[in-house]
């Protein structure tokens, strides 16, 4: 479903992603584990066009992205739930879910989807007049989660969805995400809870200064002794 | 009921040229509402996409040089080659007014959104210089410091049927359709699907992206009719004035307009309206006062400094939360913001 091949990108003369190749079947739910600065929000920008790569390329469903703009991509498929809870602050949660289906104009279905997200997250619906801005940590994550699922995505991109959240919230996290890829949606997630995510996902990448190191079932990796050395700690 | 009370407004205003027989009053009215223009305009940029456009004046000034040149005509040599345009309508200067004003916002957005922020306050302040300094300086054209004299005044019609708005109660009636007419494009696109992109961008700009939303696109939108509205105004006071000199460049004429849209509240549809017309009624009603012209100016600055600091947002946000029942600079939006969302 998405592949990328040999991923160079970066930042002034700062390489962040050194020709990274990989891939996401559809229906997985895959990981990308590593460090800070291993490049794994690099990658996942460079995916949703926020980013655009200086080498190799970015395919989805058999169509080159690498250049596409993130209206285009978005309007493809791929959705992205950026780091550290992400609203419109000064709107209400309604206009946040209002702004994720901003490509779409079926306006029954956008309805229905709308019923669906407030039945999901009950304490969106409590909320959705207020402005995002007042909601707690964990509620602007269900938020920005919402938001990103308004646009109907083949392709949830999550960018360290547990980051910050008290652990309760964690928890509801990473089984929201475990839902989502049950009712269809492929998802790719960055995280640096390497145990928790190894644990939920099908395939994992683990990344280690801008390059793939380790690659393999969840189950593997957390076999493996580099990982369990470096990431799960003993 | 607060759907009719605005055009109740609009008809008591309306009315004014009927009853109000001292000019004195409205050619004060005339010039607070061509500010008002200008500032509405201003506050599509700074309010709704949180870009501060510090040469707004910029596209007043050309607004008003490309109406007084038309409808005066000109004669140029550029590189030895003669160029001349003959004397045109008013009503078609102003327009090229508007379209001429409008480009100019076009390619300033191109130019300037690849900077953002403080860069982008740089840029148009720069260019509201360099084009002052272009109407100083091309005489030819300009005649600079000693102005374009005797610009006549729009007339509609002909014979019997000729409209003139030469006289101030007509001019007052045209500058206030042209107000009406502005603010509803305003709120046209304020309240449309490229507003909400708008509000988004000023929210966060990266986010706007990622849900789809073409950012550049809408800041470019947001510039070209910015610009095109405030050469309306800058034209607008042309042919009111009828003679234009370099000074309608000056920079404190930006800062007026900020003024306006700051005090008034940016980012609302009435709050250019009620920040103008203080601002345009205080210095006068302070001077019929009789009060010292260096009295007055403290005055002014007085209440400009005690609206922002108890009204952080602005009068008419102000009234709004009065009327919801909440305190005046109670935000709890704005305070519970995580760190990293407040740039």
């Amino acid at each position: 479903m998405l592949e990328l091949r040999d991923l160079v990108c970066r930042y002034g003369k700062v390489t962040a992603v050194k020709g990274l190749s990989l891939k996401v079947e559809r229906g997985q739910l895959v990981a990308l584990i590593g460090t800070n600065g291993a490049g794994k929000t690099t990658t996942l920008k460079a995916i949703s066009g926020l980013l655009p790569p200086s080498g190799g390329s970015i395919w989805f469903d058999g169509v080159d992205i690498t250049r596409a703009s993130a209206r285009k991509i978005l309007s493809l498929g791929i959705a992205q739930c950026p780091e550290g809870r992400h609203v419109f602050p000064y709107m209400t949660v309604t206009e946040n879910l209002e702004m994720g289906c901003y490509l779409r104009t079926d306006k029954q279905e956008i309805a229905a989807d709308f019923e669906r997200m407030f039945e999901q997250f009950p304490r969106l619906a409590e909320r959705r007049l207020q402005p995002a801005g007042t909601l707690s940590g964990g509620e602007q994550q269900m938020l920005a989660i919402a938001r990103a699922l308004m646009s109907r995505p083949k392709l949830m991109l999550f960018d360290e969805p547990s980051l910050g959240l008290a652990p309760n919230f964690v928890e509801r996290t990473f089984d929201i995400i475990t839902n989502i890829r049950a009712n269809g949606t492929t998802v790719l997630m960055v995280e640096q809870n390497a145990l928790a995510a190894l644990e939920m996902c099908d395939h994992a990448y683990l990344l280690e200064s801008g390059s793939l190191a380790l690659s393999g079932s969840g189950a593997e990796l957390i076999d493996n002794p580099h990982v369990r050395s470096a990431y799960l700690a003993g | 009921m607060s759907r009719f009370l605005p055009w109740l407004l609009v008809v008591l205003l309306a009315s004014v040229p009927f009853w109000m027989t001292d000019y004195y009053v409205l050619h004060i009215m005339i010039t607070t509402c061509i500010f008002i223009i200008a500032a509405m305009s201003l506050n599509l940029l700074l309010g709704y996409t949180g870009q501060l456009s510090l040469g707004h004046v910029a596209f007043f000034g050309i607004g008003a040089y490309t109406s007084a040149l038309l409808s005066l005509g000109f004669q140029v040599n550029v590189f030895n080659v003669p160029f001349g345009v003959t004397p045109k309508p008013v009503w078609f200067a102003m327009l090229m007014a508007v379209i001429v004003a409008g480009f100019t916002g076009w390619a300033i957005g191109k130019l300037a959104f690849r900077v953002r922020g403080a860069y982008f306050v740089i840029v148009s302040i720069s260019f509201a210089e360099v084009v002052r300094m272009v109407a100083v300086n091309w005489v030819e054209l300009t005649q600079g410091p000693m102005a374009l004299n005797n610009i006549p005044a729009l007339t509609l019609g002909t014979g019997e049927f000729e409209l003139s708005f030469l006289r101030k109660p007509s001019f007052y009636s045209l500058a206030l359709a042209v107000a009406v007419i502005s603010y509803i494009i305003i709120a046209r696109i304020v309240n449309s699907r490229a507003g909400r992109a708008m509000n988004a961008l000023r929210e966060n700009e990266s986010l706007a992206m990622s849900v789809g939303i073409d950012v550049t696109r809408y800041l470019v939108i947001a510039t070209i009719v910015s610009a095109a509205m405030a050469g309306m105004a800058g034209a607008l006071y042309t042919h009111y004035i009828r003679i234009v000199d370099p000074d309608v460049f000056l920079f404190i004429y930006t800062v007026t307009m900020v003024i306006m849209v700051i005090t008034g509240g940016k980012g609302t549809l009435a709050g250019p309206i009620v920040g103008g017309v203080i601002f345009g009624f205080v210095p006068e009603a302070l001077r019929a006062m009789a009060i010292k012209p260096e009295i007055q100016w403290i005055i002014y600055g007085v209440l400009m400094i005690l609206i922002v600091y108890f009204l952080p947002r602005g009068i008419v946000p102000a009234i709004e939360r009065f009327w919801a029942g909440q305190k005046p600079g109670d935000d709890e939006a704005a305070r519970s913001v995580p760190g990293a969302l407040q740039k």
